[in-house]
Order: structure tokens, then sequence, then C-alpha cells
């Protein structure tokens, strides 16, 4: 009875890609994993649209998150980019990337992280900004430390960097977090492993690329970021003739 | 549901815990605020999100995307055209942490309802909840309680046990409606693949 015609795109569900909500290694999913199969939920126009962020929803530093306060953060400073892409290589512009962090000790700005690590007054460990016409994103930080957590018997978590992404819809949505080579932490830690597909963790992994170094002052990793693509064909939907 | 088609693909990141300092780097001042406060006709949309044990989650944080009051989004994959609400400041977009009770909320305008396949669903919500213990994001919908008869003819919920249903309504409230978000156990409420 709507009497228009809906051309809508629709997004791939990626199968065997995500961690499963129940994960018993992660103590924290006991009481938080659902107890009942997710239920399909057909992509309709809520969720084939999202926020469109605009620039003035970015600070001018927000990208730079050595350049916060007064004096410069201490650890070793590096330069994070990337593209937003989807599956068939598409880039993603305009996506809204927000990132928070530990610091060069492995201690977060929170509250409740209170493990005898020093805080860093010239650190706070959060940015954001949005990706360019090729959907390429750039920040300047420091490398976070590894910190201990009471997940299990001398845990401590690989160094990361939480990513948070707006695509171009509410299902291309995604939280996930950049981990960095060859890190001595990843075989204890259930959160890295618990992403069922040992290739698929790979893409966690960010890579070094000495050509993106800054001489004399930054080493350089690249993280991109992969959201759901498009199936392969637009469907249409015309609900006129039935 | 789409699963199929070309496997030319890079593959998709894999979602990762936004882990219990999510406080750091997602909240803004404004962020609950789908509407400026003092927008007329303005209602809260809040609850609190508890654990299996029943125990309220303080670290977590729930994200809104909805249609505006004529069942409109301003985007340019809505066929009808991306057109600004008659709502000033609209966004459609809201974010939430949870507080030392679990408890959060927001500032809208309830939408309109939103065309389907055939015919249309009842006015909803669309929520994401982060949390420590989440190794992804949970996804479920929000549904009003003064739209009985829409209610009744959504394909969202017709689709869903009769039992569960009620986990999507949202109850009346002084100046709102009250969602409240249950993880795990005795009325779970529904969280989907989408
Ligand atoms: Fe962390």
């Amino acid at each position: 009875m709507t009497g228009q015609r809906l051309s809508v795109v629709r997004y791939r569900v990626p199968t065997g890609v995500h961690p499963p909500y129940d994960y018993p290694d992660y103590h924290s999913t006991r009481l938080r994993a659902p107890s009942r199969p997710l239920e399909v939920l057909p992509q309709r126009l809520t969720e084939l649209t999202g926020p469109v962020f605009g620039s003035d929803r970015v600070g001018e530093l927000d990208d730079d998150l050595t350049a916060h306060h007064p004096g410069e953060p201490l650890g070793q400073r590096i330069v994070v980019s990337g593209r937003v892409l989807e599956e068939d290589g598409r880039p993603v512009p305009g996506a809204l990337v927000e990132v928070w962090q530990a610091n060069a000790a492995g201690r977060y700005r929170h509250v409740v992280d209170n493990w005898p690590a020093p805080l860093d007054p010239n650190f706070t460990g959060a940015g954001r900004t949005l990706t360019d016409g090729d959907g390429r994103y750039r920040f300047v930080t420091i490398k976070p430390g590894a910190y201990p957590w009471h997940n299990h018997d001398n845990a401590w978590r690989p160094a990361h960097i939480h990513f948070s992404l707006f695509g171009r819809s509410f299902t291309q949505r995604l939280v996930t977090q950049m981990y960095f080579p060859d890190d001595p932490l990843f075989g204890q830690d259930p959160i890295f492993n618990s992403v069922p597909d040992p290739a698929a963790r790979q893409r966690m992994i960010s890579r070094y690329v000495h050509e993106r170094t800054q001489p004399h002052w930054a080493l350089a990793f690249e993280f991109d970021i992969v959201l759901r693509g498009r199936a392969a064909t637009p469907f249409e939907e015309d609900d006129d003739d039935d | 549901m789409t699963t199929d088609g070309p496997t030319d693909s890079l593959g998709v990141t894999p979602g990762q815990t936004a882990g219990p300092f999510l406080h750091i780097g997602l909240p803004y001042d404004d962020a609950p605020y789908v509407v400026p406060e003092g927008t007329p006709g303005a209602i809260r949309v809040h609850g609190t999100v508890v654990d299996g044990a029943g125990t309220p989650v303080s670290d977590a944080l729930v994200e809104i995307w909805q249609a505006d009051p004529d069942g409109r989004f301003e985007h340019p994959d809505d066929p009808r055209g991306a057109i600004p609400a008659r709502v000033q400041g609209f966004r459609g977009f809201g974010r939430c942490p949870t507080d030392e009770a679990g408890h959060y909320a927001f500032v809208t305008v309830k939408p309109g309802r939103v065309p389907a396949e055939n015919g249309w669903q009842a006015p909803h919500l669309d929520v994401a909840v982060f949390a420590r213990g989440l190794l992804h994001h949970l996804v479920t919908r929000a549904y009003f309680p003064d739209e009985a008869d829409d209610n009744a003819h959504d394909p969202v919920l017709a689709a869903l046990p009769p039992d569960r249903r009620e986990t999507l309504v949202a109850v009346p409230d002084a100046d709102g409606v009250r969602f409240d978000i249950r993880l795990q156990g005795d009325h779970e409420t529904v969280f989907f693949l989408v």
C-alpha cells in the first residue's frame, strides 16, 4: 500500500568473521552474552541508512593525540593511517573514525583503570577524524603499552588501539581493535583469539610501513579497515503489483 | 537476507569488544540529544541495561538510529530522497553511556512509520549496545507502546515468537518511554542478526 518503488542497496552478512558472543575464555561474556540465538532482521530502510557526520563534529587537532596538552606525551611517536573500505575494495569516504587507547605505560586515563603504571599528564588517549574521498584516515599518536587485567592468571592485553567506525549504513557499524605486528602476547589473549578464523585475526594486525615513517620524528603503521560490502545486485522492491 | 554474491572479497575486519574504557573515546556532550533540548514534542527514551544476573551494566554504551517524524531518513540511500527533517536540528542518531545504575537516556522525537516491502513498519528505533564482555555489538529495536495497531502489523515483530515480542516494546513513562535491555536470562531482549 505504500505505492512506491524502494530500490535499495543490500549488505552482505559476513559469516565466520566476527567473534561469538558466548566465549567462556573471556570471562566477562558469561553474564553478558545473550543465551538465545539471534533473530534475523531483514535489512530495510532503517538498517540501510545511518548517521552522516560532517566536519563540524571533528576538531582541528582531534587526529593528533600528541597535541592535546601543553607538553609532549612520553612514548614512541607513531603515525597510524590506512583506508576504510568495503569488501569489494571501494573506499568509504566521510566515515567517522574514533580511537581510544592506553598511554605508553599501558594505562588508560579512566577512573576504573588503577593498576600501578604512571598516568601521563600530556596524554588523554582519544582521537577522531573523517575519512577523505579515498577513504583514507590518519592519526598521530604514541604506541600504547600492554596492560594486565584480571581475566586469567597473569593475563596481559597485547598493545592495541580501540577503533570505532561508522560506514554508510547502520549495518556497517563496527567497533574493533588494532594490534601491532609480532606481539608476543597474542597467544594468551582471549579477546584476540575469540575471532574464530586465523586469517580474519590477522586482519586486525597493523603493518609496519617504513615508507610512511617520518624521519627523526615518528614510526608508521598501516591499518586498513574493511566494512561489510554491498550485495552483488541492488535489490528492487516494487509493491505496486502485488 | 543476503549472504551470497561474488567472493572477490578483501575480508571484513572482525569486531572486538569496546572494553571497559570506552568512555575515553566515545561519549560527547550532546550525544544523547537526537534533537536539541527544548524541541517541541520531544520525548525521553531511557532504560537500564542489565546482565544475566540482573545486575545493572554500568560500563555499556547505547546508540540509537531512527527515522524522522515523517518516517524519512536524510541519507542518500533513502530511495524517496534525502531531505532534512522538519524538526530543527534533528540528527536521527544518539549515543549515551550507561551510568552507575546501568541507566541511559536520550532526548528525541518519535519516528514516523517506515515503509517495508508490503506495507509499513511501526515506528521504531534501531538500537546498538556496546560493552565490556560483548565481543561484538548487539543490535535490537525499540517500539512504542502507544502504537498497538501499527505494532500488530509490523513485519519484524510479526516474525518473532509472541512471547518474545514484548521485550521490544517500550513501556509508557512520565515524559516518554522506558526501554530496558536485558542481555541474558529471563525476559532476555530479542537481539538481531542484521
Ligand atoms: Fe583496551
